[in-house]
């Protein structure tokens, strides 16, 4: 028993529970976004294989990246990267999560599985395997990838996908940029360190604030378009109106000071505004 | 100073408060004080946020001054607009004209006490308006009794207001550590005073 708890413990840092949530909160707010009477059997049953989908592919991210992930002083712990877990190991069970998490979402719809396979696809193969080492345009597949969970919500709610869809998976891949390119600014050393491209060692800290300010337009206007056809009430627009000029003003307050707090409000406030975000397009399906 | 755990859950129920009114609370009133009240609930959520996510040191910005006049312009010109109508326009005049001259005195360079004037007169206009009018309406029952809890409201807005504003300009009225120390609580007791304040006016 001992030994299982011992593994458990290892394994949590693996699955990144925050990202995880994060992007599983997605997959419900975009499956809850289609006001189709909600079923409770189907929704736990797309949680727990986005869970397992998402979750694989992220051990195995770890399992790829334990090199580097040894080299920075912010992930020389984690299990993977310290030696604590034998990389044989942690690629089996991350594979063996990641098929169960796929072959489950298959069972629900094969178009619903192809989604969550191509996110698990881009996010593995594509990003962490062929270009995360080579280009810091990676984090366009990352983003790709980040988008699937939702788009993967919608289409098991509604059957095929729509400009609502294709809207909501924008948001994400456009709210991404803001999100990782403030963690590389902040972690800059780290990724040096590791040999790891980054839009601010590529193009300079001004071009990467630039990107975040046009990329976090973009993701706001998404969101907003989509809260619109989706039929949000006025109050829960105006919610998400407020929010989303929350998150502008500290953009452009990071772009015009390039200071570390400013960035590390961003890249806090970035997560909050998509986890409310995706609770009011949630909520309104109740 | 290290923001408490305690602090941070008053600020974040305050946040949710703020958002529940930006949702709920105002639904049912006209275009110009749903604005205004959005704006203002609206800067108080994001600030409550910030206040979470960066602690007390997001106070020492020359936003906070700012944002500070926002809420009370913004709450005294949607009360205004819902219950004096004779002074719609030239309350809104004053708010626009009001805020203008906030932004310019905190971001032009002065060594007079322009900045500080300014900064009282305003606030001490919109800090009176909600503290004021609210009572009166209620003491003339033209709104339910418990809408004067929005005049309480506007008390403790003003309070806060005015003890931050003046700490930033360098006259602190109390000092920085004991601010911090009733802010959360403040800003909380503020919003719930409006929020039950909204529902009943």
């Amino acid at each position: 028993m001992k030994v299982i708890v011992r593994k458990i413990r290892l394994y949590i840092p693996l699955i990144k529970t925050l990202q995880t949530g994060l992007l599983l909160a997605t997959g419900i707010a975009g499956y809850l976004s289609s006001q189709t009477p909600v079923q409770i059997p189907t929704l736990i049953a797309m949680s727990i294989s986005l869970f397992l989908a998402i979750g694989g592919s992220t051990v195995m991210n770890m399992w790829y990246d334990h090199d580097i992930d040894s080299k920075m002083k912010r992930t020389h712990k984690r299990p993977a990267a310290s030696g604590e877990l034998s990389r044989r190991e942690v690629f089996t069970v991350g594979m063996f999560i990641s098929v169960l998490g796929m072959a489950w979402a298959f069972t629900l719809t094969p178009f619903y599985g192809l989604i969550v396979f191509a996110g698990w696809f881009f996010d593995v193969v594509v990003y962490t395997l062929w270009l995360k080492r080579i280009t810091c345009w990676s984090i366009v597949w990352g983003g790709i990838s980040g988008a699937m969970p939702i788009l993967a919500g919608r289409v098991l709610a509604t059957g095929h996908i729509d400009l609502i869809g294709i809207l909501l998976a924008a948001s994400i891949l456009f709210w991404i940029p803001t999100h990782t390119l403030t963690f590389s600014i902040k972690y800059r050393e780290d990724y040096s360190a590791a040999g790891v491209p980054t839009f601010p060692s590529t193009y300079g800290d001004a071009v990467a604030h630039a990107v975040i300010a046009i990329s976090t337009i973009l993701a706001a206007v998404s969101i907003g378009w989509a809260g619109v056809l989706i039929g949000l009430s006025a109050g829960y627009l105006r919610l998400l109106a407020v929010l989303t000029v929350g998150l502008l003003l500290l953009a452009f307050a990071t772009f015009r000071v390039h200071s570390e707090r400013a960035n590390f409000g961003l890249f806090r406030y970035a997560s909050v505004y998509m986890l409310s975000a995706m609770i009011i397009l949630a909520i309104q399906a109740f | 100073m290290k923001m408490s755990v305690l602090d941070r859950i008053l600020l974040l129920i305050t946040g949710l408060l703020a958002a529940y009114q930006i949702v709920v609370g105002i639904d049912k009133m006209g275009n110009l004080p749903i604005i205004a009240y959005t704006i203002a609930f609206g800067a108080l959520l994001i600030a409550g946020l910030l206040l979470i996510i960066l602690g007390f040191d997001v106070l020492d910005s020359p936003i906070v001054v700012i944002v500070s006049t926002i809420i009370p312009l913004c709450i005294a010109t949607g009360l205004i607009w819902q219950h004096v109508a004779l002074l719609r326009t030239p309350y809104i005049l004053f708010a626009l004209t009001g805020f203008a001259v906030v932004v310019l005195t905190r971001l032009t360079p002065m060594r007079n006490k322009l900045p500080v004037i300014t900064l009282a007169v305003v606030h001490g206009i919109a800090g009176m308006t909600i503290f004021l009018l609210p009572i009166l309406t209620s003491a003339q029952a033209k709104t339910p009794p418990l809408f004067s809890l929005v005049g309480v409201g506007g008390a403790l807005i003003g309070i806060g207001g005015l003890l931050l504003s003046f700490l930033k300009t360098g006259k602190p009225i109390l000092s920085r550590e004991n601010l911090l120390k009733v802010l959360p609580g403040l800003l909380l007791l503020m919003t719930i005073c409006f929020i039950i304040g909204f529902m009943y006016g």
